[in-house]
């Protein structure tokens, strides 16, 4: 990144002095932190971002052991500004100070400071971002919220738990709204046109159920059993589809990176997790725990990796979505980011010209590249899922033949 | 070490995705009659290639954070 900003500054203003153009350019990018703007801008925040200065404030159910249940409204933090029973917004989430000394009730909060901590973590050194609120001088150690991956993603168990409907849960929720309103519009269309062909929007969604039948669940699960399932393959293929395409609005009902959240992409590998084992017959556990037809000791070492598929297989479909949408979010951030790194975050007017015209037809370019990724994911989605509970509710064909 | 692999991720996901083409181009010039069954299975499996090699960039990810 800092190759290619440096390019077309020394072409403009220092013909000659190559070796100062990179130095000072260095220097320029500390005031311009593109990695830290991307990661905050792919992340969950506890208020929606509208425009500069514009907000729209979301409701907050925070619970500290303790302390017992907080039920507020973000804009009430004043966007960082203001500490309400201990809890602050820090970069769009809420963050508490757990320290008793602090004062209950509201309390200014001068500023919000960033150090670099290293701390042990499973017995190796790591560097932590720590932030700390300044009220009436003193600092105050903020605490994030709890997360359940045991600090891997630099989360852990802190002294909070966030159980408020952030701007993930509203787009989610969002998305749930438009299903229902779009598929009952389309389910009615169904009922009136019993027999005869499709008509308004439900002739746009009828390619999609056509799709969804013929191309995913029919010939992945089998002739006997798609009907069963047909149902929660299509709310899988259009929940991730509906989540995806608002990632992809740059505008605000839209920008929220719902299906590159990793807890998401969680809950719904999980939810195709428990669908494909409860409805595992004897043939599906067999293949797993004694696999017929091969030598013992082959089955010995089978076995244990057979297991170990039946968690890798949701593992990997958690991974792939979460991945692909992320990756897509910070790429074209990045491309974004360029025209503040070319401009040098807004003084000169030259660079970001330049950075509009780079960054904005790349941009574009990804853009398209996305709506094909929102698809392509949700479609990738909804097939392994078919393939698996396929897998599952297959009746051995091979023990009938003998 | 974290842009080393992501490299070497993109590459092998390159390679991946150019041998998937080259199958999915020499079997659609043979039958072009099934090139809708081709065209929709390579586009799956380029997919599958390309959540392996970002399974390797989330990797970096992490050691990079």
């Amino acid at each position: 990144m800092l190759n290619l900003a440096s390019f077309p500054m020394y072409a403009q203003d220092h013909g000659t002095e190559a070796a100062s153009a990179t130095h000072e350019e260095a220097h320029d990018t500390a005031a311009y932190d593109a990695v830290s703007t991307v990661m905050n801008h792919i992340a969950d925040a506890n208020e929606f971002h509208i425009w500069k200065g514009v907000h729209l404030p979301l409701p907050c159910f925070l619970y500290a052991p303790g302390e017992g249940w907080t039920f507020l409204s973000s804009g009430k933090f004043e966007h960082g500004h203001k500490a309400i029973d201990g809890y602050v917004l820090n970069h769009g989430r809420v963050n508490r100070i757990a320290d008793p000394s602090f004062p209950k009730g509201e309390a200014h909060i001068e500023g919000i400071i960033h150090k670099e901590e290293t701390m042990m973590s499973m017995g190796k050194e790591k560097k932590t971002d720590v932030y700390y609120a300044i009220h009436e001088g003193k600092e105050y150690k903020l605490d994030k919220p709890s997360t359940l991956d045991g600090g891997i993603l630099g989360g852990g168990i802190t002294s909070f738990y966030d159980f408020s409907i952030t701007k993930n849960v509203m787009t989610m929720l969002l998305a749930a709204f438009l299903l229902i309103f779009i598929f009952v519009m389309v389910a009615k269309g169904y009922r009136k046109n019993d027999g005869k062909s499709p008509s308004g929007i439900q002739s746009f969604f009828e390619v999609f159920f056509v799709f969804i039948r013929d191309e995913v669940a029919r010939p992945m699960i089998g002739e006997k059993h798609y009907e069963r399932f047909q149902p929660f393959i299509m709310s899988l293929f259009f929940f991730i589809l509906f989540c995806n395409l608002l990632g992809l609005l740059p505008i605000f009902p839209g920008s929220a990176n719902v299906t590159g959240n990793l807890a998401v992409t969680l809950s719904l590998a999980v939810l195709a997790f428990i669908v494909t084992n409860i409805n595992g017959k004897k043939h599906y556990w067999e293949h797993i725990f004694w696999m017929p037809g091969i030598p013992a000791w082959v089955k010995l070492i089978l076995t244990p990796i057979e297991i170990l598929g039946l968690f890798i297989k949701p593992f990997s479909l958690m991974i792939r979505l979460f991945a692909n949408i992320s990756a897509g979010h910070i790429i074209i951030l990045s491309l974004i980011g360029l025209i503040f790194l070319f401009g040098k975050n807004g003084e000169s007017l030259g660079g970001a010209s330049a950075g509009i015209v780079v960054g904005g037809l790349f941009t574009a370019f990804m853009n398209l590249i996305e709506l094909l990724v929102a698809f392509l994911q949700a479609f990738i989605f909804a097939i392994l899922t078919a393939s698996y509970i396929g897998a599952a509710v297959e009746e051995g064909h091979h023990e009938e033949a003998h | 070490m974290g842009a080393i692999g992501a490299g070497i991720a993109a590459l092998g996901a390159g390679i991946g995705v150019g041998l998937i083409g080259r199958g999915a181009l020499e079997s659609m010039a043979r039958q072009p009659e099934a090139i809708g069954d081709i065209r929709s299975n390579m586009i799956l499996t380029a997919a599958l290639v390309e959540g392996a090699a970002l399974f390797a960039i989330v990797v970096g990810l992490l050691q990079g954070a």
